[in-house]
């Protein structure tokens, strides 16, 4: 129960201190601001198309009870009716005409009674709608779209692991004139911010041959200035003496890269794997500008799209924006305990 | 057949000269130990025989080839590091395995060298341990196995004890050299602590600021230091060092010390008492028991400070005067330049 006793930890020993009431209500305020949208998203995004346009609106989703009625196909949604004695009896409607609804009751399905739809309250019941998830494989191309983000934040991810790392390898490890030189000019890059050199690095794709391809959005985020400088960092600090004694066991430079320096690297590794995935994942203007047709769509693209049309279908759009926020989370949940320690780790020693 | 050669090595980083043209020449099988002050280079030659540092100048011979631009994997070298550089992601089996599996040696055999030197190290328990499971002494072991493996002709050890406790280091110590009766090979062995050079080395190479002061055996070190500065480097307690000419003034003693000494030491342990004229006589600071033998601490006419090795059973009070005497083989002089004055050429 070691977590529990870490959330209730208080400063006053007995009682709670004028501290403790006020870091814990900063912490609550806190939490709900962070995650009431997310929460309200994932909870609206089980709603039915009808519960989401409903006002005023609810948290939970709910949906209209049907019963099956002798005499009809299709089941008709239920109603608590008013009569005009002041009883209040649960009837099926039939049909609606105007502002009058003929309703009959599921037991005796032959006696209609015409009802002012002011007097009726429709009878809603706690129902996920699974179909918002379910059917959007089958809709949109969704599939293609998850297809293709999942492809580019993992070979991007790849990539980007792999250079970074032999850049840092060698500017950490290795002594060469200019290696200063080089070394800052990488990290110079990052003053410069990405939409100044977006129309330059459309021309290249263009130029390439690489517009509406999936490696137009790969390649030109694989070498990243952060990415170099968090794993040179941290490769500093792995001692210089393992890496001759590796020299002296006949290890090839490839191989002391490869078996001694990547694995001791993990921490700063799985740093720069969360970024970059967040980064490949959430990225929206550079495959904005490069993939135009449809079929190349990332999730962020498809997810734009969407909204632009005359109709928008808000109960899947909600359902993909859940979807398309699930990997970045698990990422998250699964290399946080990385972040703190990594981070710390390259940025102290 | 295993034998290494420094020929008027040089080695400078950048502007800074850190080895003066070394000479030595080691044997098949000898212990060869590198000795000296911090800063005196003795882990620079070291590095460049591993071939991991390069001489700016001079000639580099093992086995009679000049290596001098062969890569560190290729001359055969295994050095055993002062830190160790174990490597923590890996096993101990593969820590030992590594090098044979970077040379493309067969799986099979890979398996029989590494559980051969486990054997011999006493490791076969903590194979699948890793580095940072392991005591101090233990990953020593682990270091000392990476190298056996790979059967090379010259062992390095770079200060291999310094990180260890001073029990388990005097046990090492004597590991080390039946290692090496048992190998037979050709260790070179680097260390700034003197005890652990006369314990251990069929030879001991003093260094001192890029250049090697006396090569020998350590009696012939102990017995006829060169200079002053090996005289001080090489027995502990230090040799004592006093004015020639205080020496001189006492009439048993002057017929030894030749007219152009400058300097006469007299180790610790060599004193001798005697009455009073025969010998120097001196004032008793204070005295440290240490059971079996007193180290004294006194002080000359002249305020040179001494100290004396005596018997732990003899009392001595501070502000007594003594009268010591030594046997003449134990008289060493030095000359104004501190080099040593044989007494047979006087």
């Amino acid at each position: 129960m070691g977590w529990m006793n870490f959330l209730w930890r208080t400063r006053g020993r007995q009682r709670l201190d004028w501290t403790d009431v006020l870091s814990y209500t900063y912490l609550v305020v806190g939490l709900f601001t962070m995650f009431a949208p997310v929460v309200w998203l994932v909870m609206s995004s089980f709603k039915t198309e009808a519960a989401i346009g409903q006002f005023p609106p609810t948290f939970m989703p709910y949906t209209q009870k049907t019963v099956v009625v002798a005499g009809h196909d299709k089941p008709l949604p239920l109603f608590t009716v008013t009569l005009d004695d002041g009883r209040k009896r649960e009837m099926a409607q039939v049909q609606r005409m105007g502002i009058m609804a003929s309703m009959v009751d599921p037991a005796a399905p032959e006696e209609r009674v015409q009802v002012n739809i002011r007097q009726r309250e429709p009878v809603n019941t706690l129902k996920f709608a699974w179909g918002n998830y379910t059917e959007l494989f089958g809709k949109f191309t969704f599939g293609t779209y998850l297809w293709n983000s999942v492809f580019i934040t993992v070979v991007a991810t790849v990539l980007t692991l792999l250079f970074n790392s032999m850049a840092a390898f060698a500017l950490s490890k290795y002594k060469f004139r200019g290696q200063k030189g080089v070394f800052f000019l990488i990290i110079a890059t990052l003053m410069i911010p990405p939409t100044i050199i977006l129309v330059p690095v459309f021309l290249v794709i263009n130029q390439v041959g690489l517009l509406n391809s999936l490696w137009g959005v790969i390649l030109p985020a694989v070498a990243t200035p952060t990415g170099v400088f968090l794993l040179r960092q941290y490769m500093l600090t792995i001692p210089d003496e393992l890496i001759e004694a590796a020299r002296m066991d006949h290890a090839s430079e490839w191989r002391i890269y490869w078996r001694i320096v990547l694995p001791l690297s993990a921490p700063a590794l799985a740093v720069l794997a969360i970024f970059s995935v967040m980064w490949r994942w959430n990225d929206f203007l550079l495959p904005l500008i490069v993939l135009s047709k449809n079929e190349f769509f990332t999730l962020q693209l498809a997810l734009n799209s969407f909204q632009g049309e005359l109709n928008t279908q808000w109960h899947y759009l909600l359902a993909m924006t859940v979807i398309t926020l699930l990997p970045v989370t698990l990422v998250f949940a699964f290399l946080q305990r990385y972040i703190t320690t990594g981070i710390a780790g390259a940025g102290v020693k | 057949m295993s034998t290494l050669e420094l020929r008027a090595l040089y080695k400078k980083f950048d502007q800074t000269s850190v080895i003066h043209g070394v000479d030595l020449q080691v044997a098949h099988g000898e212990f060869v130990v590198f000795v000296g002050p911090s800063g005196c280079g003795k882990s620079t030659l070291l590095r460049m025989i591993a071939g991991l540092d390069v001489p700016t100048d001079g000639d580099l011979l093992i086995d009679g080839q000049r290596v001098n631009d062969v890569g560190a994997a290729e001359r055969g070298c295994a050095m055993v590091f002062q830190s160790y550089a174990l490597y923590p992601h890996m096993t101990v089996y593969d820590n030992m395995a590594f090098g044979l599996e970077n040379a493309k040696v067969p799986r099979a055999e890979i398996e029989r060298k590494v559980h051969e030197a486990a054997t011999l190290l006493r490791l076969d328990p903590l194979l699948q341990r890793r580095p940072t499971q392991l005591s101090g002494g233990q990953r020593q072991r682990v270091a000392i196995g990476r190298a056996i493996v790979r059967n090379p002709k010259i062992f390095l050890f770079d200060e291999p004890l310094s990180n260890l406790d001073a029990e388990l280091r005097v046990s090492m110590r004597s590991e080390l050299r039946e290692l090496h009766q048992r190998l037979g090979a050709t260790m070179v062995y680097v260390t700034h602590d003197q005890v652990e050079a006369m314990t251990m080395a069929d030879k001991i190479v003093v260094l001192r600021a890029g250049l090697v002061e006396q090569v020998g055996t350590p009696v012939s070190l102990y017995e006829k230091p060169c200079n002053t500065f090996v005289a001080g480097f090489i027995g502990s307690p230090r040799m004592n060092f006093m004015p020639a000419a205080l020496v001189r003034a006492c009439p048993a003693l002057a017929a030894w010390v030749p007219s152009q000494a400058h300097q006469v030491g007299i180790r610790p342990e060599h004193w001798q008492a005697c009455g009073p004229g025969e010998g120097l006589s001196m004032t008793v600071r204070h005295a440290e028991y240490m059971g079996a033998q007193r180290l004294v601490h006194a002080e000359l006419q002249d305020q040179t400070r001494v100290e004396l090795l005596v018997d732990g059973e003899h009392a001595l009070s501070a502000g007594q005067t003594i009268h010591m005497r030594v046997a003449e083989h134990h008289l060493h002089v030095f000359d104004p330049q501190d080099q040593r004055i044989e007494r047979a050429a006087v």
